[in-house]
């Protein structure tokens, strides 16, 4: 589906770090919400995260797929997803949290969609075609999904007095993983004087009033934390990274190239 | 070399898996058709990203050409433009009605601002404007679920994407 665009090397390297963490991210995430499948508090909203998650596969598949003719090393998407360990993951950290309740899942979500909304709708823009069109087909499930997210983040917070307590533990929980989601390291900084990504330090303050309009409206208060944590993006993972990819590698390392 | 015309014809009979009254000509997935001596390609792009149905169309799309005595035929895929709902046919749309889904309408701008505008739904059984949104996501993911209020019924709808 896509041909390599030729870059300097150095770019390109970066341009495959940045290509597999938003397949990482993606495919992360959408397996996080597959885990709900039979599980949901409701059928409806049990089938919600199984779609969120189909559309999330998919723009990882697409992303893999990019990021394999960038290296130009003859993998396939279905390596990269399956034979990389999780040091070499370049996911956020905050999708690969576990799910928690309903609650601190919604949330997670919103915090994400919030950051893929404003990004992908930048990342239309890239100086790399491939990058622009994914973007583009990716953007419009983006927004819908943050729809979703945005709502039941008030429903719940705005909610019973049990269902808002859950919503405070969950951002409690969650707000300290949040900040990777703008702040950009080398790769980053490489790629936007390049043009090829958009400057995350602008993505910082849309995500910023997107998350106060919707926790004002939900009656959620924003922590009074700066701290963050980081090192998703460089490989650096919570020790939840690696029972997660156990479980989903686990056909391809047990039965190498097992194909059905 | 057949014309173009011939193989558009044939498309009409390729039904999509999940929504098997729509052909993938109504659908508006098939962007392309190209033939020269070495064969036939034809260029396909998903619905969604995740769409599952994509490999089993482009399986479906090359069987029925190779069915109908067209040799070398390549089925690919393509990102851009992305579709949209705008590409579903007039005639798919009143397949889809009187198959029992609301098909896409355009939002109209609405009280709920925070999250943009959302669509008034006509129940597909009555007719009726009177109609709920039970859930953002439904069945496949191109739809909704809906409620009508009057008959109470309840439905897909297709969601518009744009």
């Amino acid at each position: 589906m896509f041909e390599a665009n030729p870059y300097p090397e150095e770019v390109n390297a970066a341009l495959s770090d940045f290509l597999l963490r938003m397949a990482d991210t993606s495919l992360v995430l959408g397996h996080r919400l597959s885990e709900w499948c039979g599980h949901g508090p409701i059928l409806e909203q049990d089938i919600a995260m199984s779609n969120l998650a189909l559309d999330l596969i998919g723009q990882a598949r697409n992303w893999y797929q990019l990021a394999a003719v960038q290296l130009g090393q003859g993998q396939s998407e279905d390596d990269l997803a399956y034979l990389r360990d999780a040091g070499q993951y370049r996911n956020v950290l905050l999708v690969e949290l576990p799910n928690g309740d309903f609650g601190q899942t919604v949330l997670r979500q919103f915090f994400f969609d919030a950051y893929h909304y404003h990004y992908l709708k930048a990342l239309t823009e890239s100086g790399d075609e491939n990058v622009a069109n994914i973007a583009i087909k990716s953007l419009k499930e983006a927004t819908y999904h943050l729809k979703w997210s945005s709502e039941w983040v008030i429903r719940l917070g705005d909610g019973t007095e049990e269902s808002h307590r859950r919503m405070e533990n969950a951002l409690r929980e969650l707000w300290e993983f949040t900040g990777e989601l703008t702040t950009p390291n080398e790769t980053d900084q490489l790629l936007t004087i390049m043009g090829l990504t958009p400057d995350l330090n602008l993505i910082r303050p849309l995500w910023e009033q997107q998350v106060q309009v919707v926790l004002a409206e939900a009656t959620l208060e924003i922590p009074n934390r700066a701290w963050m944590q980081k090192g998703g993006k460089n490989g650096v993972h919570t020790e939840h990274l690696g029972f997660l990819l156990a479980e989903m590698q686990f056909l391809q390392r047990a039965y190498p190239n097992c194909e059905w | 070399m057949q014309n173009n015309h011939h193989i558009w014809q044939i498309l009409e009979s390729v039904h999509d898996p999940e929504i098997p009254v729509l052909s993938v000509v109504d659908l508006g997935v098939v962007r392309c058709i190209t033939q020269n001596e070495t064969g036939l390609e034809i260029y396909i792009t998903p619905t969604y990203s995740g769409c599952p149905a994509m490999d089993t169309i482009a399986m479906d799309i090359k069987m029925a050409l190779e069915q109908a005595g067209y040799s070398a035929v390549k089925v690919n895929l393509v990102l851009q433009p992305a579709w949209t709902t705008d590409w579903l046919s007039a005639a798919g749309k009143q397949k889809l009605l009187a198959y029992g889904i609301a098909p896409p309408v355009e939002p109209l701008s609405s009280t709920k601002a925070l999250f943009g505008a959302e669509p008034i739904v006509s129940c597909p059984q009555c007719g009726s404007q009177h109609t709920t949104m039970l859930s953002r996501f439904g069945s496949t993911a191109c739809k909704a679920l809906y409620r009508c209020e009057e008959c109470l019924e309840p439905f897909d709808y297709f969601k518009c994407l744009r």
